[in-house]
């Protein structure tokens, strides 16, 4: 068990030696860069004109339904992988359930389509 | 103590391959596809062919004014540009050049590799909500929208290698690699590759940072050195997604001379798969949002469906 976790060990170390590096990248910016703040400047960029309204607009999100798919489907992902490293061994029974769980999941799929939720307004 | 020293010395050699491939496969970026619209690219910086023009770009960067908009969000629209580049730095701890060359082997090297990729695009969804601009808000929402469709087949083409290997670890897949699963895993690659593009925001997928109607989409807002590190992230996420398809599906060090060169392999593999990536981006068009979608779920998803029945079934068949 000790070796399981210490062969996550050099990620801790990637990632601490990333936060370095970009530490490093900041400090160095900030000895060697220019500041001189104008109201102007620090202005939303809306093409030149002064904004209108605040950066966070409602906007219509179409694709809600392609969230729904999408959680399912990767719920889904989640169950395939640790099959995969094993069903080799179990036979045709083991890829007769896997099909039958993707299966009903693809026709999930099949009947948004063929309802006309995959295509765009 | 040696296995400490051990697992330093593979660490900064990973840093020391990140700081330097992305910038090798921007300067090829840069060449080639000058080179593909009869220009020459850059010719000065460094002398010789413009070697040292991205070099000189980070010299310039790193001087530059540090600008946040007084609108945005300062936490999180400062943290951006590091969320989106760190993921790829660890993704590259975890794949192998070589038997036994690779930063850290893990058993489930391949499900994290994958799942840390996925974190890469939180960083540009950041760098989208906290800007409060209109442009980048809406280039934004064009990520999520992207990341949705195209991290699913690109996970089950992930899965359809794992399945064949019956193992997530990616040196293991490597070694139970069979030059015919160039044909029976072909539609995997084909779905992983061109997912994989749609991840990054690499052209044709680029409407997240379309110029022409979003000017640069979430980056927008950015400037100076933050800017440079989202391009960074971008580069990098190149040399993970071409090594990432070099080893699972080109057979990694399979080569000639294995024995002797079999990080040759994998390095010419991975190159020669970002230069693809880089002629993709001079030979397609931009494809249009609803297009985009109806790729990911009317193309790449019943395709990698139907690759997945293929190769439980090849396995069962191969096994028994």
């Amino acid at each position: 068990m000790a070796d399981y976790y210490t062969a996550y060990l050099p990620l801790l170390a990637i990632l601490a030696l990333g936060v370095g590096l970009v530490v490093a990248m900041f400090t160095s910016n900030r000895l060697l860069r220019p500041t001189h703040r104008t109201a102007e400047k620090m202005l939303t960029y809306e093409c030149g004109v002064d904004p209108v309204g605040e950066g966070w607009a409602q906007s219509h999100v179409r694709y809600y339904v392609y969230a729904y798919l999408y959680v399912i489907f990767a719920v889904d992902a989640v169950f395939l992988f640790p099959w995969a490293t094993v069903f080799g061994g179990l036979g045709w029974i083991s890829v007769g359930e896997m099909g039958v769980f993707i299966g009903f999941i693809a026709v999930g799929l099949v009947y948004a389509w063929r309802k006309g939720v995959l295509t765009w307004t | 103590m040696a296995e400490l020293v051990e697992v330093l010395l593979r660490v900064a050699v990973v840093l020391l391959a990140f700081l330097v491939v992305p910038l090798l496969v921007g300067q090829v970026e840069h060449k080639a596809m000058a080179h593909m619209q009869s220009r020459v690219g850059p010719m000065y910086a460094g002398g010789f062919h413009g070697w040292a023009q991205l070099v000189a770009d980070g010299v310039k960067f790193v001087q530059k004014e540090d600008v946040v908009p007084a609108a945005a969000d300062r936490t999180v629209f400062k943290m951006a540009p590091a969320v989106a580049l760190l993921p790829y730095l660890v993704a590259m701890v975890a794949i192998p050049i070589g038997p036994g060359l690779v930063g850290q082997d893990l058993d489930i090297g391949l499900f994290f590799v994958v799942a840390v990729m996925g974190v890469g695009v939180v960083g540009t969804l950041m760098g989208g909500w906290s800007s409060a601009n209109k442009f980048s808000l809406l280039g934004g929402i064009r990520v999520a929208a992207q990341l949705m469709a195209y991290e699913l087949p690109f996970v089950l083409a992930a899965a359809s290698v794992a399945m064949a290997a019956g193992t997530l670890s990616l040196t293991g897949i490597v070694e139970a690699w069979n030059p015919w699963w160039l044909l029976w895993q072909a539609p995997a690659a084909l779905v992983f590759f061109v997912a994989g593009l749609a991840e990054l925001q690499r052209p044709p997928f680029d409407i997240p940072v379309a110029d022409a109607e979003l000017v640069f989409g979430p980056y927008t807002e950015y400037g100076g050195l933050r800017f440079a590190l989202f391009i960074l992230a971008e580069y990098a996420g190149i040399v993970v997604l071409s090594a990432l398809t070099a080893v699972l599906f080109l057979g990694g060090w399979h080569g000639p001379w294995e024995d002797q060169v079999g990080w040759l392999w994998t390095l010419a593999k991975t190159g020669l798969v970002a230069f693809v990536v880089v002629w993709v981006r001079v030979a397609y068009p931009r494809l249009r949002e609803d297009q985009l979608q109806r790729l990911a779920w009317q193309g790449l998803v019943p395709l990698v469906l139907f690759q997945l029945a293929v190769t439980a079934i090849g396995v069962v068949v191969m096994s028994s």
